[in-house]
């Protein structure tokens, strides 16, 4: 049991993590991914680099929807414009990967700028519909600009290469999807203990309060969509060195309504919330099919089942989350964290 | 001279469709009115009442006539259940969660529908004639004659319903306000069901139309983001809005993909909607709401 962590300096108040056992679950937490790829096999390995993947893209549109209220069914064309960047850079100019990532990341705010200028007018629902229109109209530019994005057939993206280190292997691209990743995901934790998150956090509690307290509304929401683009475009270029080729067809509405199920799931306005979910919407999908496989015996045609059985589980996490636990995964951690601090007096 | 008989067939063609993007619309505004929740799981309702359709007609081999109100009674009672199981508990959520429970629902439907009929797309068992319908000397296809005309009766049906008719007026009062409406004896509640069960039999039944003019497949419920789209520029609230919208929307996307291409619908349909939001967010015939502090 915790009593209570007497903090002595605003430094120590700000913190990211504040009592001694958050530190130590962080250690073996960081431990465990170094060590993940040394014992992981190449199936569970590419698991892994796609949640991450997501994990970027999901903490992107949880400051966007979770801190700043704007709801948007667009992140994944965000990505679509990073990973459209990241291969057109690499075929046209063979630049470095990090410059390239950071050019998909640059390119897709100024998109997601664009796209965020309606949302100055219309708020909620209004929005969220506004970002579809805008992610048909990406669709119908990537398919039709030929000269830039290929067209339909889209772009092959050759493998990166990190100082002179091709990666092609799993193995090798895991440790550049984490360190970027990572480094993503503590900005974003960072962000909200600065002027700028905390502007978000007012903006979504009451924009017009906000507005009245001096946070001029245009900037910030237009500031978050940016971030939130940014973060959708840095994955979606590691999208691209990931699969090595970027189709209209990569990034549906379906990513989209992925990437806002997965903050839903695990707790929007959280960064826990936005990791726990991402991992949790990957890898929940591919249970199923081990589950299939087992039943296999006795069902048969069961490997036709998986496809819709994905559909349907999919929807039903995401409407069982929003019925019974419409705070996510992170309020259940909490309510675990919350047992053990008060353990021997309130069980 | 041929020219301008060739944009009157297009445009007719494209009312006809229209007319179905109105019937669809009526479903959002249905239950919007009554609820307040943007369902955006009425395309895929309206994918399940063609496929129940597709079973009574071809599986069972029922008459047409019979499968018809089987399908669309099949779509109202979905519209009861979910309403019952999953949007009652969910009153008082914010708008956004409400919304994605219906995106979630979606995603179920498209599954069951899969796991059930598979992903192939499959024609209905014929019940309108092809043979071609001429007006003057205009040519147009008798499966969209019969949707416009079955859809403008139906239309002009809740027109009349909800000017002179009791449930009509309760659920005009439930829009209005349902505090109000509660304490003056309206079964509030009721309405909700009612609004749900009516919606959602009203998709399934232009899910029916629709499939008899392109086929079914998992996927048509795509159709019901362009019944979003009318319902957004026409109002969300509104009736006429949506009749007015879909027709005009049909018009737009028939002559946008004779003109320009096929490939331009979407984008002509979306651009559309992205201009409405930002000159009139609340439609041309919704009523613009006044937030208060």
């Amino acid at each position: 049991m915790i009593i209570g962590t007497a903090k002595e300096t605003y430094r120590a108040d700000a913190a990211l993590l504040t009592t001694q056992p958050q530190r130590v679950w962080m250690a073996i937490f960081l431990a465990a991914l170094l060590a993940l790829p040394f014992v992981l096999d190449a199936y569970w390995l590419y698991l892994v680099c796609l949640a991450m993947i997501n994990v970027g893209a999901a903490t992107g549109l949880n400051i966007l929807t979770g801190y700043t209220g704007l709801v948007s069914l667009g992140q994944a064309a965000f990505m679509a414009v990073g990973a459209y960047t990241v291969a057109w850079l690499e075929r046209e100019l063979g630049t470095p990967m990090l410059v390239n990532l950071t050019a998909a990341g640059g390119v897709a705010a100024a998109v997601g700028v664009l796209v965020g200028i309606p949302s100055l007018r219309v708020k909620g629902l209004y929005l969220a519909i506004a970002t579809i229109a805008a992610s048909f109209i990406l669709h119908f530019v990537f398919v039709h600009w030929v000269p830039v994005t290929g067209g339909a057939s889209g772009i092959n993206v050759p493998p990166a290469t990190f100082f002179g280190v091709e990666l092609v292997t799993y193995f090798r691209l895991y440790w550049v999807i984490l360190p970027v990743t990572a480094l993503m995901v503590l900005g974003a934790a960072n962000l909200f203990r600065t002027r700028i998150g905390r502007a978000f956090i007012a903006v979504r509690d009451r924009d017009i309060s906000a507005e009245v307290l001096g946070i001029p509304l245009l900037r910030y929401k237009l500031m978050s969509f940016g971030i939130a683009s940014f973060y959708a475009g840095v994955s979606g270029g590691l999208w691209a060195y990931f699969f090595r080729v970027v189709t209209p067809e990569s990034f549906p509405l379906l990513a989209s309504i992925f990437l806002l199920a997965a903050i839903i799931v695990g707790g929007m306005g959280t960064i826990l919330g936005g990791i726990i979910g991402a991992i949790f919407m990957t890898l929940a999908p591919e249970m199923l099919r081990f589950v299939v496989e087992w039943v296999s015996p006795w069902v048969p045609g069961a490997g036709t089942l998986l496809s819709p059985l994905r559909t349907v589980v999919f929807g039903a996490m995401i409407v069982g989350f929003l019925v019974f636990e419409p705070q996510g995964i992170a309020e259940i951690v909490a309510r675990v964290r919350r047992y053990f601090r008060l353990w021997p007096f309130r069980t | 001279m041929t020219d301008l008989l060739f944009l009157l067939e297009v445009s007719l063609a494209g009312l006809g469709s229209g007319a179905l993007l109105s019937l669809t619309a009526l479903a959002f505004v249905l239950i919007y009115k009554a609820t307040r929740v943007i369902n955006l799981a009425v395309g895929e309702i309206l994918m399940l009442g063609s496929y129940l359709f597709f079973a009574f007609g071809a599986g069972m081999g029922l008459s047409v006539w019979l499968a018809l109100p089987l399908a669309v009674a099949g779509g109202a009672l979905t519209g009861a259940v979910v309403e019952r199981g999953l949007i009652r508990p969910m009153l008082g959520e914010s708008p956004i969660s409400v919304f994605m429970v219906t995106v979630g629902l979606g995603s179920v439907l498209i599954g069951l529908v899969e796991l059930i009929w598979g992903t192939d797309p499959r024609s209905l068992p014929p019940f309108i004639a092809n043979t071609p319908v001429f007006l003057g000397e205009a040519y147009v296809s008798r499966k969209i004659l019969v949707a416009f005309l079955v859809a403008g009766a139906v239309m002009a049906a809740f027109m009349l319903l909800f000017r002179y008719w009791r449930g009509g007026v309760a659920l005009r009062a439930t829009a209005t306000d349902q505090a109000a409406a509660y304490s003056c004896g309206i079964n509030v509640p009721g309405v909700f069901s009612a609004a749900w069960t009516v919606g959602c039999g009203i998709a399934a039944g232009a899910g029916v139309l629709l499939g008899a003019i392109g086929g079914i497949s998992p996927s048509m419920g795509v159709f019901g983001l362009s019944a979003l789209v009318v319902v957004i520029v026409g109002g969300l609230d509104s009736i006429l809005g949506a009749l007015i919208g879909g027709l005009a929307l049909g018009l737009i996307q028939s002559w946008a993909g004779t003109y320009l291409g096929g490939e331009y619908q979407s984008v002509v349909t979306f651009g559309l909607l992205i201009v409405a939001l930002m000159v009139r967010p609340y439609g041309l015939f919704g009523t613009h709401e006044i937030e208060r502090l």
